[in-house]
């Protein structure tokens, strides 16, 4: 008892640390840390501090002006003495990205800000309960047991923030400028140009008809391409795995051949094959007597050939997997069935489609989704030709991701490209998302 | 009904015999094309009336194969350990642990990787030519790693298959964050790894786009980029020529996804799985 009333006399006597520690941290980071003998951690802080003043003060106003105004010196010819000289002007794009950088920079100094006051609080509480702070080595070691998911997953993070989502927002941003190529950095200037650009998508004639022809033709495609799929790979594992059937492992290592295939080597074997002059398909036509088809340069047909050569590519797959589905199906379902005097077609339909089915929705929600960016395929095959008069920049067999290609690096309509990109996003992340959160792995963190 | 069964049976060799030759067909031709003398694409038939290893030479001696093969072989594998890596770190820590923050990063992750990759390729161009990386392997490479890690769902699900129960009682024996990884997990991970390793592999061997915009001089190109060259070019003429490097960079990759096919068919059915 009286130990305890001293104690507790003790404890309202201590210095308050907390508020202390947190007042220093507030005038900069690391000097609350320092005051509650974190050395270390103290002198780390500090050090950002530094480089956070640093920023603020030299880098971020150049940064927000470089973002804001994209520049405003055009490279030009200046007089200097007796010579004209090219003086370099802003380089806009370089701007907007170092204005991107430092900006992000900038945020990630205030988290660590405001995180280290916390800390100093925290620490500033438990030395007013009269425990001993934490050593940097018990720091480090406490971040490595409770704070492991975080230190696993920055490297890939780091990787993703300067690969994916830097170039996303920069490519967002080119949306709504001027960036084309007849209007290049650093010999132009780039303006902000507002929702213009998508504007002209739906009003000028000859763009708006492009993209909803590109648009109707991507949706068909999808859908042949991963209906033909699917159902071609389901009938063909029936047809293996039928009772009866033998050496079904030597069937299976045949018939996966297109898919063990490298793609691109694949379609470029595929692009002679169909080759309207000298190709082999139209030679053995022309043996039976059939004219010639125009594989490749008629708009129908070569529609036609897409369909088919994406069928030959992606059956395997799902005959695979259709195989592995139809194993787990219980055998004495089958065997009911028969004591019904169910008939084979009636068997498949009542049991094993659905079976396959319930497995494979998913499945093909994310197939339909890859087929609608399916690059590959139309970009070594076709390349979206034949080319359409009527169209702007496009073919007729061009898709969405096809076109937003040929509008970037062969016409350099950069900023058409990336409104056409930020539609082909919102189309897809409907789907993914709704099918994403169906799947397992993601309903189990529901519970 | 005997006799029925019999017939059906028939049908269905004849139906598997034609699909078969429908999917080895554009396989043969080009074997066969490749040892074809001449160089044009057309010929009378399928089977090459003299055999000549002629092609092959070529592509040693008028282009730079050997080169090409060694430099994709290094790209890929490089970006093989490093993408694997980095996938089955996030996919771990996403499966394995409950953190602050977690649910937004994933669906931040899955709704990024939905981006089209050309949409920040010109971006990605910029940011290369300012680290003085264009035209540098090491840019390919860290692209195509960090490029890796969104497809972690696929990963993720495969951990959330190991019972908990097992790596609860490895901690409560004491063992620590990296004894549990490498003792427990990845033991019971081969199909996964394997599988994750072969796909960064066979991406960044065949991936040429990325590539092309990237690799600018003959020495540094890839087998992707000189094979694309060789028949879409200025100066394609040979086909016989463009088939022998088709069977050479083909081989590898198709022998290898033969061989791992039982993986190939476990790790899609994990990714398939849904409750």
């Amino acid at each position: 008892m009286v130990q305890q009333l001293i104690m507790d006399q003790n404890l309202s006597k201590t210095k308050p640390y907390r508020k202390i520690a947190v007042v220093l941290s507030v005038i900069a980071m690391g000097l609350g840390q320092l005051y509650n003998r974190q050395y270390v951690k103290g002198i780390i802080l500090l050090a950002f501090h530094a480089i956070g003043l640093y920023t603020f003060i030299f880098r971020l106003p150049h940064a927000v002006w470089g973002l804001v105004t994209l520049g405003e010196t055009k490279t030009q010819l200046k007089k200097v003495g007796r010579l004209y000289q090219q003086i370099l002007g802003d380089h806009s794009v370089y701007l907007m990205i170092q204005g991107l950088i430092t900006v992000c920079a900038a945020f990630v100094l205030i988290y660590i800000y405001t995180m280290s006051i916390k800390d100093a609080y925290q620490v500033g509480k438990r030395r007013e309960r009269g425990e001993q702070p934490h050593n940097f080595l018990q720091t480090a070691r406490f971040i490595a047991t409770y704070r492991f998911p975080y230190l696993i997953l920055a490297i890939p993070l780091v990787g993703v923030f300067f690969f994916t989502i830097m170039p996303i927002i920069f490519m967002i941003l080119l949306a709504f400028t001027n960036y084309t190529s007849n209007n290049m950095p650093p010999a132009h200037l780039l303006d902000w140009v507002g929702f213009d650009v998508f504007k002209d998508i739906f009003t000028i004639k000859q763009w708006s008809h492009t993209f909803y022809g590109v648009l109707l033709w991507t949706f068909i495609w999808a859908i042949l391409a991963t209906v033909t799929g699917f159902f071609g790979g389901f009938a063909i594992a029936l047809l293996v795995q039928q009772k009866g059937i033998r050496f079904k492992k030597v069937w299976r290592t045949l018939l996966i051949m297109p898919y063990a295939i490298p793609m691109f080597v694949s379609m470029l074997i595929l692009q002679n094959m169909f080759n309207g002059h000298f190709g082999p398909l139209n030679q053995y036509l022309g043996l039976i007597g059939i004219d010639s088809i125009p594989w490749l340069s008629d708009p129908t047909w070569a529609k036609v050939t897409l369909v088919l050569a994406n069928f030959w590519v992606s059956f395997p797959a799902s005959m695979l997997l259709i195989i592995g589905i139809l194993s787990t199906i219980p055998t004495d379902m089958y065997e009911a069935a028969d004591i019904d005097g169910a008939t084979a077609f009636q068997k498949t339909r009542l049991i094993t489609f659905p079976s396959v089915m319930y497995s494979m929705a998913p499945l093909l929600v994310m197939s339909f989704v890859g087929n609608i960016n399916n690059f590959t395929i139309v970009y070594l095959l076709t390349n979206g030709n034949p080319v359409n008069g009527d169209y702007q920049f496009a073919g007729d067999t061009d898709l969405l991701i096809t076109w937003l290609y040929k509008l970037s690096f062969e016409q350099g309509q950069y900023n058409f490209a990336s409104v056409i990109g930020i539609f082909i996003f919102i189309i897809l992340s409907g789907f993914a998302i709704w099918n994403v959160r169906r799947t397992k792995a993601f309903k189990e963190d529901l519970q | 009904m005997n006799q029925k069964t019999t017939v059906w049976l028939s049908v269905s060799y004849i139906l598997l015999i034609l699909i078969v030759v429908f999917s080895v067909y554009p396989a043969i031709w080009v074997v066969m094309s490749s040892f074809r003398t001449g160089d044009s694409l057309y010929s009378d038939s399928l089977l090459p009336t003299t055999f000549t290893l002629e092609h092959y030479k070529t592509l040693f001696t008028k282009y730079q194969f050997d080169l090409w093969y060694m430099n994709t072989l290094k790209i890929a594998v490089s970006s093989m350990i490093l993408g694997t890596i980095l996938t089955l770190l996030t996919g771990y820590a996403f499966s394995m642990f409950r953190f602050y923050g977690r649910k937004s990063l994933m669906n931040t992750l899955l709704v990024l990787g939905l981006f089209p990759g050309f949409m920040s390729m010109i971006a990605i161009f910029i940011l290369l030519n300012q680290m003085n990386l264009l035209n540098t392997h090491t840019a390919v490479v860290i692209t195509y790693a960090s490029g890796a890690p969104m497809g972690f769902l696929f990963c993720k699900s495969f951990f959330d298959t190991i019972p908990k129960s097992l790596t609860e009682a490895a901690h409560i024996d004491g063992a620590g964050h990296n004894t549990i990884f490498f003792r427990i997990v990845m033991p019971l991970s081969t199909p996964l790894i394997v599988l994750l390793a072969l796909g960064s592999f066979a991406g960044a061997f065949t991936d040429f786009i990325f590539a092309k915009l990237v690799l600018k001089t003959p020495e540094k190109k890839t087998l992707a980029v000189g094979l694309f060259d060789m028949i879409n070019g200025q100066q394609a003429t040979s086909f016989t020529t463009f088939a022998a490097g088709s069977v050479l960079i083909a081989l590898p990759i198709t022998v290898l996804f033969i061989l791992l096919q039982r993986f190939l068919v476990e790790g899609m059915t994990v990714g398939a799985e849904k409750g």
